[in-house]
């Protein structure tokens, strides 16, 4: 499954990731296409949420080098490092919303921050990130007067203010009901195709991983790395390491 | 598929007379945040231009749906996100208010995709800003607002008492490990602090009467009026304030940040109150160590005050000899009656504004804000109180 290194628009080299003593990813390689849906996989405090976090530069690895285009976002600095940051968009596990702004005023920030744009334009792209994501009629709302899933939503739509090339969005689906989480598919599947945006995403709901990921990798708590990555299609029908069969196979046997 | 990053070109926009009579817009270029932002006013205009020309048309031909429609070509747009697609959504928008309607041509078919999901009519236009009630109705809510605020800081600081009673029939169901954590934090910890504003109180105020008194040969007595300030005043005051600003913060800041995590609803939800399990210890530990950095306060005071009369050459021996005449044991007893209620009153409301707090980051800020203002307000409010029933009593 080789790729050509023309493609790849993040590259992940040899990652060693630790808090203070404890390894949490050992010796992580892989490398993500321009124009496709990666997933992050694996259980429950395996590290997918660290790995996200070194790949966005917000920790530093221990060793390992992560490469977003020609840049390493782990070496830059200053001006670089902003033209680094403004090529994706975060959500976060936990949505990070701004408690005293309405969501509408959440969309707009990055747009007020980074582009000229008059006022009236600022709040008409706002509004229709937040028809995409289907909360159009709470744009005024705080994120303290909607749901959980709501934010999480919320949180997207600001992620893709400026319309970054690329989008982590950490436990998208989680939080959602079906069919929220079908619509939010169908968007990411849109913006990917139509855009060409690249998506990494890391998720463990598998009616979503399998719906939308062109790839993933599937991390693993105990081996602290990957233990298998390529099409979860296949991935699911036929795979000797029966830690792999186990993930697959444990969640759609709940779904 | 998504094309190489072409080098981008400048956004344009141009007008030109269709063929079928009809005005025509020409977009060219990049059409992304920068393209549109350059456009967007211009554009607008040129929309609202066309329509009204088109008006004028169909008001001489009679009528004619024909007339009221603006073409705009977009085959020669490199690129276009978001931002584009909003533009020519306004475009639309504009064109329909005017009552005209707008017809895109030749737009890529993966840009149109973009502007597929979205209908003009659904998003409000014009900005969005809340009405704002009158004056005086502001006024007259918040005057209501202060005044149920005081009334629940009073009440609040009643269930404390009444939960301290209730401690002291069952000291086992306060968290005493809590209580003497915050002890360390609040009393211990403040050591350094008080010893600063005492040493400094003590020594302004002496040196000030020292000026005053030496006109009337008294300065031995600089000793008799830096004690009895002190003790009776001073040092209850200063420390109370210190303790509103060093740990009535805190506690609001500790419990509002556990409300916004909704903590303490994890807390009620599992039975336990959180004025006995969080405040309780809090108000305790207020109640214990108040009075003691006030003794502590007094006596580095007193140093201060003695640093500048033996400055004056007069020994400390006449300075300490005058302290004991003009102090009485009621007028210290006084003093740290005085800093048991302020402890109490700065501690209870420090927590009150904690458990008070709404959502968000912004709110915590808000509680620890109040949590000082209003403990500042209450000491100064009791010490008023306290000075009248001294002299009621004639301590
Ligand atoms: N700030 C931190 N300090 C110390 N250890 C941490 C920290 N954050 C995470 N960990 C540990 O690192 C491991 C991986 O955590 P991580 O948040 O990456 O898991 P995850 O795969 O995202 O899990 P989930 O699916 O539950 O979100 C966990 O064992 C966790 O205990
Ligand atoms: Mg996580």
């Amino acid at each position: 499954m080789a790729t050509p290194p023309t493609t790849s628009i993040i590259r992940v080299e040899n990652l060693w990731a630790a808090y203070g003593g404890t390894v949490v990813l050992r010796d992580v390689s892989f490398a993500v296409n321009r124009g496709e849906v990666f997933g992050i996989l694996g259980g429950s405090g395996c590290g997918k949420s660290t790995l996200l976090k070194h790949m966005i530069g917000l920790l530093e690895p221990a060793e390992g080098r992560v490469f977003i285009g020609d840049d390493d976002i782990t070496r830059a600095a200053g001006r670089a490092r902003l033209g680094v940051l403004r090529r994706f968009g975060v959500m976060f596990q936990g949505g990070a919303l701004f408690g005293s702004l309405t969501l509408i005023e959440n969309v707009r920030l990055p747009l007020e921050e980074f582009t000229r744009l008059p006022p009236e334009a600022m709040d008409l792209i706002a509004l229709m990130k937040l028809k995409l994501v289907g909360l159009l009629p709470f744009a005024r709302h705080l994120p303290s007067q909607v749901s959980g899933g709501m934010q999480k939503r919320a949180a997207i739509a600001r992620a893709m203010a400026l319309d970054p090339g690329i989008l982590f969005l950490d436990e998208p689906s989680a939080g959602l009901d079906p069919i929220t989480s079908a619509d939010l598919d169908a968007l990411i599947l849109t913006l990917a195709r139509a855009l060409g945006v690249t998506f990494v995403i890391v998720s463990h709901e598998l009616p979503s991983v399998l719906a939308v990921t062109d790839r993933v990798i599937l991390l693993d708590k105990n081996s602290a790395g990957v233990i298998a990555q390529g099409d979860p299609r296949r991935l699911r029908a036929a795979c000797g390491d029966p830690r792999v069969r186990r993930f697959f196979n444990r969640e759609t046997s709940i779904c | 598929m998504p094309a190489l990053p072409s080098p981008p070109t400048p956004a344009t926009l141009e007008a030109r007379p269709g063929e079928s009579g009809s005005p025509c817009l020409v977009l060219s270029g990049s059409l992304d945040a920068q393209g549109a932002a350059a456009l967007w006013r211009a554009a607008v205009e040129a929309v609202e231009r066309a329509a009204g020309a088109g008006d004028g048309g169909s008001a001489v031909a009679g009528a004619g749906a024909a007339a009221n429609t603006i073409m705009v070509e977009a085959s020669a747009v490199a690129s276009c996100d978001t931002a584009g697609a909003a533009l020519l959504l306004e475009m639309r928008r504009t064109a329909a208010r005017r009552g005209a309607e707008l017809r895109l041509s030749g737009l890529r078919p993966e840009f149109d995709r973009l502007l597929a999901p979205f209908d003009p009519g659904e998003f409000p236009s014009g900005r969005f800003r809340p009405p704002s009630p009158p004056v005086v109705e502001e006024v007259g809510r918040m005057v209501v607002a202060l005044a149920a605020d005081l009334r629940a800081q009073v009440a609040f600081v009643g269930e404390m008492v009444v939960e301290a009673a209730g401690a002291v029939v069952a000291p086992r169901r306060v968290r005493w490990k809590d209580a003497l954590l915050t002890m360390e934090r609040a009393g211990v910890n403040a050591l350094p602090i008080v010893a600063l504003l005492g040493f400094l109180v003590g020594l302004i105020l002496a040196f000030q009467a020292a000026v005053a008194l030496r006109q009337f040969a008294a300065e031995t007595f600089v000793a008799n009026l830096v004690a009895i300030g002190l003790l009776r005043e001073l040092g209850p005051l200063m420390t109370a304030v210190v303790l509103a600003g060093r740990s009535g913060s805190a506690f609001a800041a500790e419990i509002g940040t556990m409300q916004v995590n909704e903590e303490v609803a994890a807390l009620s939800t599992m039975g336990l109150s959180p004025a006995r399990f969080l405040a309780l210890p809090r108000v305790i530990a207020g109640v214990v160590v108040t009075p003691m950095l006030t003794l502590f306060m007094n006596v580095v005071g007193l140093l201060g005050a003695a640093a500048v009369v033996v400055s004056l050459n007069i020994p400390p021996t006449t300075f300490l000899s005058h302290v004991r005449s003009a102090v009485t044991t009621g007028d210290l007893l006084g003093g740290l009656a005085m800093s048991v209620v302020f402890g109490l009153l700065v501690s209870a409301v420090g927590c009150y504004r904690g458990l008070q707090t709404g959502a968000g980051a912004a709110a915590v800020g808000l509680s620890t804000t109040a949590a000082v203002v209003s403990g500042i307000v209450l000491i100064v409010a009791a010490d008023g109180v306290f000075a009248v029933i001294f002299y009621a009593l004639g301590i």
